[in-house]
């Protein structure tokens, strides 16, 4: 145990966390019961209501990592890191709830590289299966890391003890009630999140005076008003703290990296497939978008209100006996500053939970992966569906064990983490390229999608290792030398989902394309759409779509 | 897969609520007149009496609305 630790358990708050652990266990105990088939155990049976699959769909993507990183980039960066919370995942979103999400449902696909599979061919699928694979597991033992090394700097808690007891937890619930399993937990820890995390910002704007008044603190601390503006200061590089344009935002945010991750990044599709029939899935991501609206109030407002409450906190590296402190810490700050027995164990619990609905995502998706589009497709293609249910289970375990192995090679060397959003980038920028062009041109080829794909991520791979060869190529890639990483990310992820579809439609030319008979399901134009005619407008998605756009404009004009 | 026999994860929601929210209320009630070691700002407010029975009722709400024997019928 170490002395340097953020926040001291009382008793009461130890009971709470224990809790939560009993419960995530028991309910994976009393749903293996019920998950039997493959559908049970990777589709969760196809019955989910919109509402849980929507849930399912946000929590799954709201780990620890996201409410701690996003809450001290918002000590850093300011307001700007709301883009990563609206224009980059509410319209991708709606994109994929009301255009995307017929294709994938109707062709009956378990995942997002069979599809590939039906539309372009084993190639193509076998490509993108193996590096969602490789990006998961790396993820989920990054993830697991960071949280060890948050519980250890928050609680004094052993690393090898946080790792292990919380990875063999979710091992545990995924293990015996698969997907099923892992989105009722889901939904739970989305609500535990919430409930944990929810007082401190209502607490931080009654001490800070209101909104207007943190907007004052604010200017008066870092003497500009640019922290709390969305777009006013994006006209160029120089003029906000994040050191981006308001075209990298745009184009390669918005565009490529969030609507390839929210609507072709398995982790996230997997809950929508879920759902118990076509209306339910197109529903899910709508609602789930209305959710993720709110989630900055629980992540950028509690970085905001450290600005102005919590002056003096530093880059880690600046670390000293003068500035204890790192912003990487505001969040656990926050809690230590209003959260007394009882609520801290709550918001602790809500960390804790959001770690484990990100990896349990992790690795119920790696499972369906490995054992859909790799095991069965190419080492056993004709067993029972028992034998690939149980390949499904020891995967889980499997996949975990491996996440817990790069863990420790994290560990080992840190350097690792710094190439965690470059690697997203090699593997979501270009499968997005070639999914959109499969859905919606029937004249892409099967040799034209694989080669897309294969090209997209290595041009991707090349910019990436330019700019570390000779930093000076930044100013060709980012379109300034003033870019900072996260704008090199948003830029190399446009240009290789801009150069995947080039390859794509070229070499779709050059070569024959899938007759439209087999078509069928897969591409816009040759898909029945089932009819809406009956529908009433409050129970058509276009209608709530359009409420959650229209809200989205208006908080994007507020915050201007 | 029977998922009309499946119990609804909202209940599992609204016990694990009601059992937290228990407990952060008794806590605080209990913090008024043991006052604890370590004080938070804003201690004047009682968060932990309020959140705490908002939890509880929510938790509450959500047992009874979804109690498995009722949600069967």
């Amino acid at each position: 145990m170490t002395t340097t630790r953020l926040l001291t358990l009382a008793p009461v708050d130890i009971v709470i966390v224990a809790l939560y652990f009993a419960v995530v266990i028991g309910i994976g105990f009393y749903l293996k019961r019920h998950t039997k088939t493959g559908e049970d155990f990777f589709l969760a049976g196809r019955e989910m209501t919109a509402w849980i699959a929507g849930l399912a769909f946000v929590s799954a993507n709201l780990g620890a990592l996201e409410l701690m990183g996003w809450a001290s980039s918002t000590y850093q960066y300011g307001i700007l890191a709301m883009h990563w919370y609206w224009i980059g995942a509410i319209p991708a979103m709606l994109l994929l709830g009301i255009v995307m999400m017929p294709f994938y449902y109707i062709c009956k696909t378990h995942s997002v590289p069979g599809f590939l599979k039906l539309r372009y061919g084993e190639g193509a699928r076998m490509f993108s299966a193996v590096s969602f694979s490789f990006e998961m597991i790396l993820m989920s033992g990054i993830n697991m890391f960071s949280m060890a090394l948050v519980m250890k700097v928050m609680l004094g808690w052993d690393l090898n003890f946080s790792i292990w007891v919380s990875s063999l937890t979710v091992a545990v619930y995924v293990f015996l009630g698969g997907l099923l399993s892992a989105i009722f937990n889901e939904v739970l820890q989305f609500m535990l999140i919430w409930a944990g995390a929810l007082l401190i910002p209502i607490l931080g704007l009654i001490e800070a005076g209101g909104w207007n008044g943190l907007v004052t603190k604010i200017a008066q601390r870092m003497h500009t008003n640019t922290y709390t503006h969305l777009w006013s200061t994006l006209g160029s590089f120089k003029d906000n703290p994040m050191g981006i344009h308001w075209t990298g935002i745009v184009f390669g945010l918005a565009c490529v990296i969030s609507t390839g991750y929210w609507t072709t990044d398995f982790l996230v599709v997997q809950r929508v497939l879920s759902a118990r029939n076509l209306r339910a899935a197109r529903m899910a991501p709508i609602i789930g978008s209305a959710f993720k609206m709110a989630v900055p109030f629980i992540v950028i407002l509690p970085g905001l209100l450290g600005i102005a409450l919590l002056p003096g906190l530093v880059p880690q590296s600046q670390v000293s006996a003068l500035h204890p402190n790192s912003y990487n810490e505001v969040l656990p700050l926050m809690m230590a500053r209003y959260l007394g027995p009882g609520l801290l164990g709550l918001g602790v619990t809500a960390l804790i939970a959001g770690f484990m609905s990100g990896m349990a995502g992790n690795v119920s998706a790696f499972a369906t992966v490995w054992t859909y589009d790799i095991y069965r497709a190419s080492i056993r293609k004709n067993a029972s569906d028992k034998h690939y249910v149980a390949m499904g289970r020891w995967c889980t375990l499997a996949g975990v064990l491996v996440s817990i192995g790069t863990a420790y090679v994290v560990m080992q060397f840190a350097s690792i983490m710094d190439y965690v959003q470059a690697v997203f980038s090699f593997v979501v920028a270009p499968l997005f390229g070639t999914v959109l062009l499969g859905m919606l041109w029937k004249r892409a080829s099967p040799a034209g999608g694989f080669w897309g794909l294969c090209l997209g991520t290595v041009g991707s791979l090349a910019m990436w290792a330019w700019v570390r060869l000779d930093p000076s190529a930044l100013q060709y890639i980012a379109l300034s030398p003033h870019a900072k990483p996260m704008a090199e990310n948003m830029y190399r992820a446009l240009w290789s989902c801009l150069f995947c579809m080039v390859v794509t439609v070229v070499v779709s030319y050059l070569t024959k394309p899938k007759p439209e008979a087999e078509l069928e399901g897969l591409v816009y134009g040759l898909t029945k759409l089932p009819s809406e005619r009956d529908l009433t407008i409050w129970q058509k998605p276009v209608f709530w779509a359009a409420v959650v756009a229209v809200v989205f404009v208006i908080l994007n004009i507020i915050f201007w | 897969m029977e998922t009309k026999s499946v119990v609804p994860i909202w209940f599992f929601i609204g016990i694990v609520l009601l059992v937290y929210g228990a407990l952060i209320t008794g806590v605080s009630v209990y913090d008024l007149f043991v006052p604890p070691a370590r004080t938070v700002v804003l201690a004047n407010l009682h968060a932990g009496i309020w959140w705490g029975g908002f939890l509880l009722l929510a938790g509450l709400f959500y047992t009874l609305r979804f109690w498995p024997a009722k949600s069967d019928q």
